[in-house]
């Protein structure tokens, strides 16, 4: 049976209002949906959704632990390892979990079976609900360098059976590309500035790179004088929704609260984008 | 000039849009006589308001990656058992496999155990870094490759160029573009700098981020200093984000009004200080104060 | 002790001491018992995408040295030459020259730590 459609809310730029959409979305979708929060550097939707019994579990990465009574010094673990997470000093090995990417390299190729991998805390995955929304909330740990793996597990955590929007960090690399993997659709959310508009292209190249449909959503809409629409439109890139520049939404958001309850008017509008993806997720195939 | 005569002031924001770019363009017009630095090497904006002119530009190659020679695979399948990043799949039982690049960690893990030694592993074409000419001195910046790894090692790239060229041309000033978040590139951004000023907005998500980021700061000793952008959208926030600040050991150098010249500077591609407005005001009082800490 | 390293941007013991230990331009090495030296450039720990201190400091174990003179030294590389017993020196002075009288005359001793927070 395929599994229900997911969709990712990315950016190229930060602070265009992806949040914004993908509470939003999440809260005019007319049914039972998933909301994933990856951007696990700043994890903002619970601020808003305020989500009673969060229940969070600590997300691990696997670093090598060496027995010095078996370990001989011959160094094939730090020869392995691409990024000395693990150094070889003649009778003994010492291990840099900061670094340690989890690769199982180092274990794989100990001679004397020497290294037993660890669970190393790397950040924590919380599930809450709030209405119709099963939040699943990645957070990483502060001094943690490495983002992708919580992001993982954040995905992990989503059920196959009910609809999900994953809201994707800022920009075009790793943690971006760890949150779009396996989605059916990627809402592309910018607004009329260069800034925003120079960004929007970067995320169209890595979303073509990553071969995925995707669309537009801007915000902050009104004049355009960058040549947005033109460009949206030289690219193929259907616009599915655009939100006025509008203070009023500035201090709704600032507030942390919901833009379509707090002004119905916009909340019409997150419905209206809600039906055009299931339109677009029926034509790729994901389930309803 | 010696290393330890330069200081660093690293502009950053913990949540993505705050108007980190457009106070650092500001500022770079403001001290005049710096070296720029863009470190926000996955989303570079700072260019599209400094307008420089390119001198160098070279590749930038980091980590490697592995890559499956189609006709030398036996379709065993123990790549894609040992890859711990899922990004070795095959079409149907007797395709080659294929290790999808946008996922693959440079591990070299699949490479050591291929029973065919089919899989090679060159290293990785991650992008660009450019030193460029600009009307408020030289820019170093880059671009990196799209769905590449932004591992820290392009923005200490950057910075490397950076301090080079202020030891070289005897510019006692850095200035740099951060980016946004607290994982790796910040933190590869962070280390060693005199200052980090963070800038923030009256939001709940503008407090919570920037709690995470001086709490980054913190970690690596790098003292701190916040100022709100647009705090008349919710002056009380403001006051919380500034009281927050303080707690966390950190100076308040001043606030920025919201301002739509702000936008009209950008689509003009000036810096907001060579315009006439509120925020240009506010931005130079910000860089008195900041100028007294550094 | 017979072999110290210094770290350095230039070729000479006139050369400036460099303050870094990991991203450094080069090592030269100074064999006490012959009064001769050598350098050793880092190239490989200055390309390198993290770790760079980790990298310098297996340079210098493999390099047979019994001490490390250095600006400043972050606790993963510190980690490392303890564990390979090499004796780390703290050193603020501008030449390697006056950096070898300095740890001769023990006007600077052995470091029992990293002096400063690790980084890329």
């Amino acid at each position: 049976m395929a599994r229900s459609m997911r969709i990712a809310i990315a950016s190229g730029k930060g602070g265009t209002g992806k949040t914004t959409v993908s509470l939003n979305l999440a809260a005019m979708f007319g049914g039972p949906v998933q909301l994933a929060d990856c951007d696990v550097e700043e994890p903002n939707i619970n601020l808003f959704l305020r989500c009673d019994k969060l229940v969070s579990n600590h997300v691990s990465m696997l670093v090598p632990e060496v027995d010095p009574k078996l370990c001989n010094g011959c160094g094939k673990c730090s020869e392995i390892c691409r990024f000395r997470g693990i150094v070889s000093l003649g009778a003994k090995a010492l291990v840099f979990p900061e670094l340690c990417h989890g690769c199982g390299g180092c274990a794989m190729v100990c001679p004397r079976q020497a290294i037993t991998e660890q669970p190393h805390r790397i950040g924590s995955v919380a599930v809450g609900q709030a209405g119709q929304i099963r939040l699943v909330e990645g957070r990483l740990q502060v001094g943690v360098s490495l983002v992708p793996p919580v992001i993982r597990a954040v995905r992990e955590q989503l059920l196959d059976d009910l609809p999900a929007l994953l809201d994707a960090p800022p920009g075009t690399s790793c943690p971006v590309v760890a949150t779009l993997r396996e989605t059916d659709y990627v809402l592309l959310v910018t607004d009329p500035t260069p800034f925003g508009l120079h960004d929007l292209k970067l995320a169209v190249a890595m979303v073509r790179e990553l071969g995925l449909p995707c669309g537009v959503v801007i915000n902050r809409a009104g004049n355009d004088q960058v040549g947005l629409h033109h460009y949206c439109m030289d690219e193929n890139l259907p616009v599915l929704l655009e939100l006025p520049e509008d203070r009023q939404i500035a201090e709704v958001v600032s507030k942390g609260e919901l833009v379509s309850h707090a002004l119905p008017e916009y909340g019409r509008m997150f419905g209206t984008l809600a039906e055009r993806l299931y339109e677009v997720a029926g034509r790729i195939g994901g389930r309803r | 000039m010696s290393r330890e005569q330069i200081t660093e002031l690293v502009v950053l924001s913990g949540k993505g849009g705050t108007g980190k770019t457009s106070i650092t363009a500001s500022f770079a017009v403001l001290a005049g006589k710096a070296i720029l630095a863009d470190c926000d090497v996955d989303a570079a904006d700072l260019h599209l308001i400094l307008s420089p002119d390119i001198r160098e530009q070279h590749r930038f190659l980091c980590g490697n990656q592995a890559v499956i020679r189609a006709n030398d695979c036996t379709a065993c399948g123990w790549c894609r058992e040992v890859c711990r990043f899922g990004a070795i799949a095959c079409r149907d039982a007797n395709s080659p496999y294929r290790v999808d690049p946008a996922s693959c960690e440079g591990c070299g893990v699949c490479v050591f155990r291929c029973p065919a030694q089919a899989i090679d592993f060159p290293e990785r074409d991650s992008g660009f870094w450019m030193i460029s000419d600009t009307r408020c001195g030289l820019l170093v910046h880059a671009q990196l490759a799209p769905a590449a790894e932004n591992s820290g090692k392009l923005v200490s790239t950057v910075r490397e160029q950076a301090w080079q060229l202020a030891v070289d041309k005897r510019r006692p000033l850095i200035i740099s573009d951060g980016p946004p978040g607290i994982g790796c590139p910040v933190i590869a951004s962070l280390s060693g700098v005199s200052l980090a000023l963070v800038v923030t907005e009256p939001t709940v998500s503008g407090l919570h981020d920037l709690q995470r980021v001086l709490a980054l700061a913190r970690h690596f000793s790098v003292p701190s200093a916040v100022c709100v952008n647009r705090w008349d959208i919710n002056p009380q926030q403001t006051d919380r984000i500034e009281a927050a600040a303080r707690a966390a050991g950190a100076d308040v150098v001043g606030r920025i009004r919201y301002d739509r010249n702000v936008t009209q500077a950008q689509l003009q591609g000036k810096a907001v200080v060579e315009l006439d407005c509120p925020a240009a005001d506010d931005i130079a009082g910000v860089w008195q104060q900041v100028k007294q800490l550094l | 002790m017979k072999k110290i390293a210094f770290t350095t941007s230039g070729h000479d013991l006139d050369a400036a001491l460099d303050p870094r230990f990991g991203r450094a331009q080069r090592f030269l090495i100074y064999d006490l018992e012959h009064q001769v030296f050598c350098t050793l450039e880092n190239d490989q720990s200055r390309n390198a995408a993290q770790g760079a201190g980790i990298l310098a400091a297996e340079t210098m174990v493999k390099a047979g040295v019994d001490a490390l003179v250095t600006g400043h030294c972050g606790p993963k590389a510190f980690k490392v030459l303890d564990a390979a017993g090499v004796t780390v020196y703290h050193c603020s002075a501008a030449t390697v020259q006056e950096a070898l009288h300095q740890v001769q005359g023990g006007v600077v001793s052995p470091a029992d730590a990293a002096d400063v927070d690790g980084h890329w």
